[in-house]
């Protein structure tokens, strides 16, 4: 049997990655370009980017992109859906874009069943900013704003979310997955193929949680972080479907 | 368009900038409710939608003006509007419609300030609008309208600006201008407006397109700061706009926008019938400033005095303009406080009077 690389249509060719060994973003974006060329979305979307490591993301997926503040992606694309209903609009934000600068913006995209998908990785720290701790970091996780672990009486306790946002009636979609192994990385295609379905469908709002390792600033190696995902941080977000009206009509 | 009796309709100038912006083929509306700009959200959301168009009420200023960001990127014309402490709010996305490169109309009903102040009618925020606002090396164009006629003009002229420079443009009205009704004209609403080149629309089978304020290289980054200047520059030459009102004889020249433009006319009217030798220059681009007007004007008057509802802002651009050649005196009323032409008029009298006591 021989085994074909296809290169996806929608992913841009000849381009070094500025991502970290290890790193979980590399894995997701191929599964989004892939998904926009299987489900033939490609022509008529436009990705809103985040500010943190993907703010670098047009570099990679060879469509319609627009950058946003830290934490405004869901507003960004409240306007271009809204101004333009035909064009199929996701947003690929962070645990700190999405849960703690924009959480304001989050919530009430989620409450108002905005027809946008939203990809968002936790990773539990700010990366591009150099590993803070983000509303996502683990109780005890050592980060460089937390150098002794944080500490919930001092720092609070980790966000869901997604939890959050799920329970809204608007939202037609939520799961969280984990990029931690081949079988993970098939759940999290799977997961975004229905997420993006919803969009297409006109079923409202959807988000899918990706748990995702950040090597460098959780100073592992990529095969530790990988692990450590599937032991230690999925004990505090439980992968599954949290929400999926799409039943209802 | 036929400016008769018969075409005016009277209305308050919040309704009067929703009305305007749907006839300049405005389509997306996005706003936070804070007085004394209520009115205009309220009109927009009874107009706009059965137009064809959108109004939403958003969770906060912020997420509005990012609202009307994705609106603009895919090349509609969109609008936000506020009052000084939402404008404030705001100024994130403005900075980011300058890097982005994005057209945008945003509307400032100014009230009483610093921090939540009050809701009268203010001029406190010239410095925020008219040196940018927001973080980073970028100017906004700023009209001040004076009468509910010239809202709707420079609204409409407003949209025109914005896409024809790919800018944010900033409307500074105030509480007074907001509330206050005057009968109007307003033009026939635009049918077609031109295609947007360089909108986001979805790649198609053409080449992907991105918008990003980020430029991590220093040389390029540095590159994209001296085309927007190239830019202003294009703006200060093209878009100044000014009315000079009485001032071609006149010894002392009043140097005062938008509400306070109309008290000063009042007080102005009042000396000239005791044969005081006053006129008016009135910015109606705050930025870009009629500098080189108010030079001219020095040239010829021996004094100039500037009337605000602040403490003094826009003084510093008239004593920037007038370069020393002649003594600029100020008088300011802020906090919400209303002068009234007599007020002014006296002021002006007394500065007249040392003038010509100095000159015997």
């Amino acid at each position: 049997m021989k085994l074909k690389n296809k290169w996806p249509k929608y992913y841009k060719k000849d381009v070094i990655t500025h991502y970290c060994p290890g790193c979980g973003h590399g894995i997701v974006h191929r599964i989004v370009a892939e998904l926009l060329e299987e489900m033939e979305l490609g022509k008529r979307a436009v990705c809103v980017n985040p500010a943190g490591c993907a703010v670098l993301a047009y570099k990679y997926f060879d469509i319609d992109m627009i950058e946003s503040a830290h934490g405004r992606g869901t507003a960004i694309a409240t306007g271009v859906k809204r101004a333009r209903p035909d064009l199929f609009v996701f947003t690929y934000q962070g645990d700190g874009d999405l849960s703690a600068i924009g959480t304001a913006e989050t919530i009430h995209s989620a409450n108002r069943g905005e027809h946008i998908s939203v990809v968002f990785i936790n990773n539990a720290v700010y990366g591009m900013t150099g590993g803070q701790m983000a509303p996502t970091t683990l109780v005890g996780m050592r980060t460089t704003t937390t150098p002794s672990g944080r500490n919930p009486e001092y720092d609070g306790y980790p966000l869901h979310i997604t939890e959050v946002v799920a329970s809204f009636p608007g939202v037609a979609y939520a799961e969280r997955v984990a990029v931690d192994g081949p079988a993970g990385i098939q759940k999290t295609k799977k997961a975004i193929r229905n997420a993006f379905q919803c969009q297409i469908d006109g079923l409202g709002y959807s988000i899918v949680e990706v748990l995702s390792p950040c090597p460098t600033n959780w100073k592992m190696t990529p095969r530790a972080s990988f692990t450590w995902i599937t032991e230690e941080m999925t004990k505090e977000y439980k992968l599954g479907v949290l929400a999926d009206r799409r039943a209802r009509e | 368009m036929t400016k008769t009796e018969a075409n005016k309709i009277f209305i308050s100038g919040n309704h009067a900038f929703g009305e305007a912006a749907i006839r300049a083929g405005c389509t997306c509306y996005f706003g936070y409710p804070i007085t004394p700009q209520n009115e205009l959200g309220e009109y927009m959301s009874e107009h706009l939608p059965p137009a064809g168009g959108v109004f939403l009420q958003s969770e906060s200023e912020t997420a509005a003006i990012n609202m009307l960001i994705g609106a603009s990127a895919v090349g509609v014309r969109a609008m936000t509007s506020s009052s000084s402490p939402g404008i404030s709010l705001k100024q994130e996305g403005i900075s980011f419609l300058a890097g982005f490169e994005l057209p945008g109309v945003i509307i400032n009903v100014m009230r009483g300030g610093p921090g939540l102040g009050n809701i009268a009618p203010s001029q406190g925020d010239y410095f925020q609008a008219t040196r940018g606002g927001g973080h980073g090396d970028y100017r906004t164009p700023v009209f001040a309208p004076a009468t509910v006629q010239e809202i709707v003009d420079l609204t409409v002229l407003s949209f025109d600006v914005a896409d024809r420079y790919r800018t944010p443009v900033m409307i500074l009205g105030d509480g007074m201008m907001g509330q206050m009704k005057e009968p109007v004209v307003f033009p026939e609403k635009i049918k077609k407006l031109p295609e947007k080149e360089w909108a986001l629309k979805g790649r198609g089978n053409g080449p992907s397109r991105y918008m990003a304020s980020l430029i991590l290289d220093a040389l390029e980054m540095e590159k994209h700061n001296w085309k927007l200047v190239r830019k202003y520059r294009e703006i200060e030459k093209n878009e100044t706009r000014y009315e000079a009102f009485m001032a071609d004889d006149a010894e002392i020249i009043a140097v005062a926008y938008g509400t306070t433009a109309r008290i000063t006319k009042g007080a102005i009217k009042r000396l000239r019938k005791e044969g005081v030798k006053a006129g008016l220059l009135r910015p109606i681009t705050l930025w870009p400033f009629p500098s080189q007007a108010i030079r001219d004007i020095a040239q010829n008057a021996k004094k100039v005095v500037v009337f605000e509802m602040s403490t003094g802002q826009m003084v510093e651009d008239v004593l920037l303009a007038v370069m020393g050649q002649i003594p600029v005196q100020f008088h300011g009323r802020p906090g919400g406080v209303i002068p009234t032409p007599l007020e002014f008029s006296r002021i002006m009298y007394r500065e007249y009077e040392l003038l010509k006591k100095k000159s015997i």
